[in-house]
């Protein structure tokens, strides 16, 4: 069985808790305590229908506030996929937990409010949704009750959207358009009767069709280091075993290699999952490497084909989301944790700021605030081994660290 | 084992073997990242299953950090005894705190009445434990589908001096990059297997033949009724009233916690196959069955902000 991982787009009372929580009452996936609870949270309310929002608004103050504050991770299988659908907050100054919950995704569910139309923040939405390079989009027009289910409403809604789609970087990016009511269930796992204008698939069947997207697979292994084993006992006694996952293609035994940064070469010798050898260890797979020669590596070096060397250079520049309230300023210096690695850097320079919703660039900037998105310089204090992020998702793109605070501060995407 | 010629690929494209993956990734993160973790261990399945990934981690080196058992002294029997033997087995160290003491030494006082718990105890056994052996790291069988407030906890959540989570200021986690960094006196809470069900737990331990306490499977247990939930009848430890009839019943467990709050659930299902059946067809959550989480709408989160798993 596969697993598809979703992430949720949308502005504040979109709708989206709500749409997930009729995703799992129409297949099936709540259970009857949940389903209890619900009702009696929505009766004590007064509500007409039941609130499915208070399946998923986990936290006190989001249920106080009505709103999505944080991430919640939902799970749900129908026979043939797992899902994982990551419900991110739809309010403005919660953009930094979008970009979290679509790194991980891929495919992506914007929700737009079909009285309301393409706004601001469904610009914002799918530009990073293309930034991150999130293979599939659905767009989900909603409350198509309250506008009738007008066939009008929706073509222009995707007209709009359409206007959008011309602007994004990453053209190869799939996108569909379903008019849904979330509250009412129509075209959301089963097909409505409401709207005989549209011949299409509901949101379910849409993704039960998706491909398990393979935008992690890029035919260009990379094996960050993680942790050296080494068992000295008497039947290991030797041993000296290079943990980590591999990424972007497979490795096999006898695979000539780089070790990074010295750039010693060698050969793969075996492969170990547990206390299994295998011939072959493919991407996302989490295995233990054993090299020809002995040679010295440690965590955060990297293990690459020979011939197939990432970029080695002691500076980068990307396209930055910043997520903290502190300023990033030009000369400012973090931890930047690539993979398992970590190098110090320092801001070389701010060169503009991009504007999420499509309305151009900014130059001059003298600093990044809270859920700005910019091309930024980095000079680093070593060497870091690495790939733009068009040509690996996963070596080509970095979090950073404040080194006082110790928090996640930004995320960045090499270009 | 060890035979060569099988392609890892084919181990890597089903829904399970990648949370595998996944897991496995995030324990060697603990090891590479810490310098003192350790896994809490409550013999239930899902640290039981913690530790076969630990295991699968480190080989052909043993586990590089000790588990530890918060005991509430209200532990059914059969739990304990499996603890033993699986460390035995393993030859890992166990490290055993009782919540006994800290009602000793005046720290935490007992509940009374007909909904007393240890439960909530634990979790100042659980601070002190930290503070006392300097633990960085804490490596939990906490799942996301367990419980609403659960769905919002990270893979590496970092706890402040007095253990408590800041729910609205959680650190962001990209792609697999776990950011370990803490300050002297915060500790991290770890959750392996957070974006596994209850199904993909059971599934597992029935593909990698796991073995698990009994309480497990269907057996026959001197019962009693209330608010529609079957208790275990041991007077000892979990209060009852006089009308509260004792009846014999065949019954399993769906989740093993402190004796005064698991509820059984009535269960023909005598082996790790039926079992998986039967929580495939549940219509029932994992949860129903923890008179802990049905205190408040908020009962998790609250006792989470408190320093609680």
């Amino acid at each position: 069985m596969e697993v598809l991982k979703i992430a949720t787009a949308g502005s504040v009372d979109d709708g989206k808790s709500t749409l997930i929580g009729r995703i799992l009452y129409d297949t099936k996936s709540m259970t009857t305590d949940k389903l209890e609870a619900i009702e009696k949270t929505s009766k004590q309310r007064g509500y007409d229908y039941l609130d499915f929002s208070l399946a998923t608004d986990g936290l006190v103050a989001e249920r106080e506030q009505g709103i999505t504050i944080d991430v919640a991770h939902i799970y749900f299988s129908t026979a043939n996929k797992s899902y994982i659908i990551a419900d991110t907050p739809g309010h403005v100054e919660y953009t930094r937990n979008m970009v979290t919950g679509a790194s991980t995704s891929q495919a992506s569910l914007i929700l737009i409010d079909a009285r309301k139309g393409v706004i601001e923040q469904t610009n914002r939405h799918f530009f990073i949704n293309n930034l991150l390079r999130v293979k599939d989009v659905v767009v989900a027009i909603n409350k198509m009750d309250l506008v009738d289910y007008s066939e009008e409403v929706y073509n222009r809604i995707k007209a709009d959207f359409e206007d959008l789609m011309s602007k994004r970087d990453y053209q190869d990016q799939t996108i569909s358009f379903i008019p849904v009511s979330a509250l009412k269930g129509d075209n959301v796992v089963n097909k409505s009767d409401k709207m005989p204008w549209y011949t299409g698939e509901s949101i379910l069947e849409h993704l039960e069709k998706l491909d398990k997207s393979d935008i992690f697979n890029v035919g260009t292994p990379r094996f960050p280091v993680q942790y050296v084993i080494r068992p000295k006992t008497e039947d290991f006694h030797d041993y000296r075993g290079y943990a980590g996952k591999v990424y972007g293609g497979n490795l096999s035994v006898g695979d000539d290699i780089v070790v990074l940064p010295s750039q010693t070469k060698s050969k793969i010798k075996d492969i170990y999952f547990y206390d299994e050898k295998y011939d072959t260890a493919s991407r996302r797979s989490s295995v233990t490497i054993t090299l020809e020669d002995d040679i010295n590596v440690s965590r955060g070096d990297m293990i690459v084909k020979e011939g197939d060397l990432p970029t080695i250079e002691k500076q980068f520049t990307a396209n930055v989301c910043w997520m903290d309230s502190k300023q990033l300023t030009p000369g400012a210096k973090y931890v930047v944790q690539h993979g398992v690695n970590k190098v110090l850097a320092k801001v070389d320079a701010i060169h503009h700021k991009i504007h999420p919703d499509y309305s151009g660039i900014e130059d001059n900037v003298s600093g990044l605030g809270m859920n700005d998105i910019a091309s930024v310089s980095f000079k680093l204090n070593k060497p870091m081994f690495f790939d733009k992020f068009k040509n690996h998702r996963t070596n080509g793109s970095f979090i950073i660290i404040d080194s006082q605070s110790n928090s996640t501060v930004g995320a960045g995407f090499i270009q | 084992m060890g035979t060569r010629g099988q392609n890892i690929m084919n181990k890597n494209t089903s829904h399970i073997n990648s949370l595998e993956n996944e897991a496995i990734y995030i324990m060697r993160e603990v090891a590479a990242q810490f310098e003192k973790p350790v896994l809490l261990f409550s013999g239930g399945k899902d640290s039981i299953t913690l530790v076969r990934l630990a295991q699968k981690a480190f080989y052909p080196a043993k586990i590089p950090f000790p588990l530890m058992h918060i005991d509430t002294g209200h532990n059914f029997p059969e739990t304990i005894e499996f603890r033993d033997r699986l460390v035995k087995e393993l030859g890992l160290e166990l490290i055993v705190r009782n919540v006994q003491d800290s009602i000793d030494q005046g720290k935490v006082k007992e509940e009374s009445g007909k909904y007393a718990s240890r439960n909530q105890l634990q979790t100042t056994t659980l601070l002190d434990a930290i503070e006392e052996f300097k633990f960085d790291a804490c490596i939990g069988g906490a799942r996301r589908d367990e419980e609403k407030a659960r769905a919002k906890e990270r893979i590496f959540s970092v706890r402040d001096d007095f253990g408590q989570w800041d729910e609205k200021n959680q650190r962001p986690e990209l792609f697999d990059m776990l950011n370990g960094a803490i300050e002297l006196g915060q500790n991290v809470r770890v959750f392996p297997i957070s974006n596994w069900t209850e199904l993909d737990v059971w599934s597992y331990i029935e593909k990698e033949n796991i073995e698990i306490p009994s309480i497990y499977f269907a057996h026959t247990r001197a019962t009693f009724l209330r608010d529609g939930l079957i208790w275990s009848a041991d007077d000892e430890v979990v209060y009852r009233e006089e009308d509260e009839e004792v009846v014999e019943r065949i019954v399993r467990f769906r989740t093993v916690g402190d004796m005064s709050c698991t509820a059984a659930v009535l269960s023909e299902a005598a082996d790790i196959k039926t079992v998986v059946q039967e929580i495939r067809e549940s219509t029932i959550s994992e949860r129903g069955a923890r008179i802990d989480d049905k205190r408040s709408e908020a009962a998790m989160e609250k006792r989470k902000q408190q320093g609680y798993f």
